[in-house]
């Protein structure tokens, strides 16, 4: 294979990542890694810069769909991007450490948890019940989100157990260079009761800022190949592209179901592959 | 505020993306039928790893160069963002924001400039 074909193939399997994402909610960057290191026998170093290059793509180019739509609360996520950001910095300086085998198997394990969440949504936690928080409010992150009958006003509370859990989310994605937004949702639907399409949305506008911290460092030290990076950037947002256009807001169950089974096969390959030392 | 972001951050990704596309198709067309070796990793050459050597390989009309400018520029549209904001949380005289938006800035400006070991 030389590098014409080598860098089609990326490109079309970047394309379906991207569109599988899109339409499913899960995003693309979770099969980028798996889809280079275990098909193409790319390093996975290669393979983690390029797919944080293609995070960086998507959630900038979704977020600026969503900040116009008005659901994204900047405020939140400002505040909560002081947490991924150090988080992954600090993903990406492990990352030199760690062997590449524990990076595969914390790789698969967050698969495995991506696809379980995905198949078992979580009911919607969020509205007036409970009573304004005080740092919540000290930081006037309360706000509305547009619905069909006008503007919903939601409170915000569990500020230091979001910020924490926003600082592990951070680290995986500097780790193993994917959005995590799974981590990233849970944290603000579950915990700080923020309703579902703001923690979405939020969690999407900071994904690119996450990424970008990790980015530089992956840069400076050589982990960002261009010849790798191109055809997955390219790839992965236009099919994130085709997929947001084609089936806005009609997540298919049938289609959800299929691409999680996929993507637990492919953690379990990835945790086998790194314990038989292959990765 | 949400439109300036919105059309920092879509500009952003369009040129970004047109400017890998285009380094892309000079780098295809000279190296295409080279064979490619990346299941041994070497690390990149230290002129597709700073600034200044991305932007004189670019220059020189480099494939990889052009390509790499463009990766830099994706990762500096959520930084400008960022920027954005110190400034327009301060201009509505939000000052805890304009600081927190200052503070996000400082690590981001930290992870570009200390590639670490």
């Amino acid at each position: 294979m030389n590098i014409l074909e080598f860098t089609g193939v990326i490109a079309l399997g970047s394309l379906l990542a991207g569109f599988l994402g899109a339409i499913t909610g899960l995003g693309g960057g979770v099969v980028i890694v798996p889809l280079l290191t275990l098909l193409l026998g790319v390093d996975i170093r290669y393979a983690i810069g390029a797919s944080l290059v293609s995070v960086i793509a998507t959630s900038s180019g979704a977020a600026a769909a969503y900040v116009k739509e008005g659901y994204t609360n900047i405020r939140i996520g400002m505040f909560l991007e002081i947490a991924t950001t150090m988080g992954a910095l600090a993903g990406a300086f492990l990352a030199a450490k760690l062997p590449v085998a524990a990076i595969g198997v914390i790789f698969g394990a967050v698969l495995l948890y991506s696809a379980y969440h995905s198949l078992n949504p979580k009911p919607e936690l969020s509205g007036l019940e409970h009573p304004p928080d005080r740092l919540a409010a000290l930081l006037r992150m309360d706000g509305t989100y547009p619905t069909e009958h006008g503007p919903v006003i939601y409170h915000v509370r569990a500020v230091p157990l979001g910020f924490g859990l926003m600082g592990v989310a951070g680290v995986l994605s500097g780790l193993l260079g994917i959005g995590s937004g799974a981590v990233k949702v849970l944290a603000m639907d579950q915990f700080m009761r923020i309703p579902f399409k703001v923690s979405t949305t939020t969690s999407n506008f900071m994904i690119g800022v996450t990424a970008a911290a990790s980015a530089g460092v992956y840069l400076r030290r050589g982990y960002i190949d261009p010849g790798v990076a191109m055809p997955v950037m390219l790839g992965v947002l236009a099919g994130s592209m085709i997929g947001a256009r084609f089936l806005t807001g009609a997540r298919t169950p049938l289609l959800r179901k299929i691409f999680s089974g996929a993507i637990a096969l492919i953690a379990l390959e990835m945790i086998y592959n790194s314990f038989a030392g292959r990765l | 505020m949400d439109n300036f972001v919105g059309n920092l951050l879509r500009t952003g990704v369009a040129v970004s993306g047109a400017i890998v596309f285009s380094g892309g198709l000079v780098y295809l067309l000279r190296h295409g039928a080279e064979m490619p070796a990346y299941h041994v990793f070497r690390g990149e050459p230290a002129d597709l790893r700073t600034l200044r050597g991305i932007l004189e390989d670019a220059d020189s009309l480099r494939g990889r160069g052009i390509i790499q400018a463009g990766l830099l520029l994706l990762i500096a549209t959520p930084i400008a963002r960022v920027a954005y904001l110190v400034f327009a949380f301060a201009k509505q005289g939000d000052r805890l924001y304009s600081l927190i938006a200052l503070i996000v800035l400082l690590l981001l400006f930290y992870g570009l400039t200390s590639g670490g070991t």
